[in-house]
């Protein structure tokens, strides 16, 4: 009996393995590839190990080709990260711990936004922000992803509100504080988890969003995206420079994960499960 | 609702303030730009005034101490821009969408439901709607099943198991776009002295029968392709969403199942798995909205090839390229119909069983 589930245990971690290597597999090639020079590149040798040593060239070159994208998401997401988790600790206050006639209504109303395909909005968006001349540069871009944000950011709040209980709430009025004095001495300071969750999500999607970015930026304010899928298109440049260009594109995000996971799957599972 | 009222001089003198300050500002800047850093932030300061202008409004509300009014005062931005952004465009959409809008300027001349009924005849549009529904099935079945057996894999207390859990959800944090770019190289299909990616391994180890086209074989296998890069990416999710809920079984209930002389593979099937069922429609519902709307992974794997076509592509390239911008309105309110199918009931559901929301 002992042998068999020492066998069985075996077998688990060779499954497990296999498909660690599966997983593991495009970023080993980024790497790889990303280390080679240029000599070695070779369609035929892809998978070789490099057998010059380690060059960084090809970092330095994809930085060079996506510098000023990487500047442009940056310069976006900073700003939309913040005020989205903001704005959302409100929404996420108000919709748990004051509730009016009809605010679960309009919580699912809001709720359907996060659902629906952009493209269905795209249109009426673009000639919205040409109209208030928005259009092109990155402060529009930062005022869509914030409002389109309103109803993930609202629910992750609204949820963590929720498990808050309303005695706390209660207490606050007793000694005399408003809606408004309850949200700055109790619910704020509690929040502290809650904002970590939301600016990553939001950090996340929007370093990570390319339908607005390309429909709603000129090409000088391009975020890396949709500059990492031009450079993917064109014929110029060669492939182990954007090996290594993807992998710099994917790499904040891939840190944030890295190092703040935990929150990072908090957000996830508050998305898709609600509560 | 006067009654309340309880007029306080100094957060009377606040509250004009702002509100005089607001307008002011906006008064200015709709006279002249403001640009910082090259970039043009005048409608955004706009914005700000409106809002600075409206915190003077709040401050006024407030000194009703009528909580229900503050609350919805407070709310009211959120709310008007969600009416507009999604419900107002989604109505500005429709109309276009029934127009002859041609060209880039706007013409609404009414055109009926004309769109639409091109649309089910369009054999583009048809290949769509075929793409959608093999990629759909192929990662939410994908999905499931991977994630459902990393999750028992992962439940069974090995070591190692935190690094498992973060090999498999880290693809999770790269963009659609990244992933394609990689996978596209991983699943060249060329052959012979080009041979390279996934297919290179393949021969190394004389497993030439796996030798693949990929995403560039015949169709629907093709798109059936494209489906690897979106599993690699959620599939970690789907187990972190099992896994979940797995461990959320409490321990009792499989311990009585024990002790009842059921064996391990026993309990999953008939005690763990009809207890993921929640799980599975929750997976069910974000992994098909994600798939209703794919674009952005198709984009950089197949680079806008037609046999690849869906939905979101269509739109974009017959909106912004084609400038036929009633037939793009009409594939996204399309777009929008069949996500709309798949997420309302549920929403519906899970705001009545407050439980889930």
């Amino acid at each position: 009996m002992k042998n068999r589930a020492a066998l069985l245990h075996s077998v688990f971690y060779l499954i497990l393995i296999a498909l660690a290597i599966f997983y593991l597999l495009p970023v080993y090639l980024m790497l790889l590839t990303g280390v080679k020079p240029i000599n070695e590149v070779d369609l035929k040798t892809m998978w070789d190990l490099p057998s010059a040593g380690l060059h960084i060239d090809n970092f330095i070159a994809g930085f060079q080709q996506l510098a000023p994208n990487l500047k442009n998401s940056l310069a976006m997401v900073i700003p939309e990260a913040l005020l989205s988790a903001l704005l959302g600790s409100f929404n996420g206050y108000l919709l748990s711990k004051w509730k009016f006639r009809g605010s679960d209504v309009i919580f699912s109303l809001i709720l359907f936004g996060m659902f629906i395909p952009y493209q269905s909005i795209l249109i009426p968006l673009v000639k919205f922000m040409q109209t208030i001349k928005l259009y092109g540069d990155l402060p529009g871009l930062v005022l869509v992803h914030i409002i389109y944000g309103i109803p993930i950011t609202t629910l992750i709040f609204r949820n963590y509100y929720a498990g808050i209980g309303t005695e706390i709430v209660e207490a606050g009025r007793i000694d005399g504080a408003g809606l408004l004095g309850i949200y700055r001495h109790i619910i704020f300071p509690l929040s502290a988890p809650s904002f970590a969750v939301v600016i990553i999500w939001q950090f996340t999607q929007a370093w990570n969003e390319f339908l607005f970015a390309v429909i709603l930026t000129n090409q000088s304010h391009w975020p890396v995206t949709v500059a990492l899928n031009n450079l993917a298109g064109s014929q110029l440049v060669q492939w182990n420079v954007l090996m290594a260009a993807t992998l710099l594109a994917a790499l904040p995000t891939l840190l944030v994960y890295i190092f703040l996971g935990r929150y990072f799957l908090r957000g996830l599972m508050a998305g898709a499960l609600k509560g | 609702m006067l009654r309340k009222f309880k007029l306080d001089p100094s957060r009377l003198i606040l509250a004009i303030l702002l509100m005089l300050f607001g307008a002011i500002a906006i008064y200015f800047l709709s006279r002249t730009q403001l640009v910082i850093a090259g970039s043009n932030f005048t409608s955004i300061g706009i914005l700000t005034s409106g809002v600075i202008f409206y915190a003077g409004v709040l401050v006024i509300v407030a000194m009703f101490e009528n909580e229900k009014l503050l609350s919805i005062s407070l709310l009211a931005p959120s709310i008007v821009a969600v009416a507009i952004f999604v419900y107002g465009f989604i109505a500005w959409s429709i109309r276009v969408s029934l127009s002859k809008w041609k060209g880039l300027l706007p013409d609404y001349t009414w055109a009926g439901l004309s769109q639409y009924t091109y649309l089910f005849h369009d054999a583009r549009f048809m290949i769509d709607v075929r793409n959608t529904v093999v990629f759909t099935i192929g990662f939410i079945a994908g999905c499931l099943i991977l994630g459902l057996g990393l999750a028992i894999l992962l439940d069974q207390r090995l070591k190692g198991e935190a690094l498992f859990r973060g090999v498999f959800l880290f693809p999770m944090s790269i963009s659609f776009i990244a992933s394609g770019v990689i996978w596209g190289w991983l699943m060249n299909p060329a052959t012979g002295n080009r041979i390279t990616g996934i297919n290179l391994i393949f021969q190394k180890f004389g497993l030439d029968s796996l030798i693949s086209q990929w995403h560039s074989s015949p169709q629907p296998w093709g798109m059936a392709f494209t489906v690897i890069p979106a599993v690699w990416q959620l599939s970690g999710f789907t187990m972190a969403l099992y896994l979940g809920g797995i461990r959320s079984i409490s321990e009792d209930i499989r311990e009585a199942a024990r002790v009842d002389g059921a064996s391990e593979l026993e309990i999953y099937r008939y005690v763990v798995l009809p207890l993921l069922q929640p799980v599975t429609l929750s997976a069910v519902i974000i992994l098909g909205h994600m798939s209703l709307k794919i674009f952005d992974l198709i984009v950089a794997l197949g680079h806008k090839d037609l046999r690849l076509d869906v939905p979101g592509i269509y739109m974009w390239t017959t909106t912004f390229d084609g400038t036929n911008y009633a037939q793009g309105a009409a594939i996204g309110i399309l777009m929008l119909v069949s996500v709309a199918i798949l997420v309302v009931p549920y929403l519906i559901y899970s705001i009545r069983s407050e439980a889930v929301v």
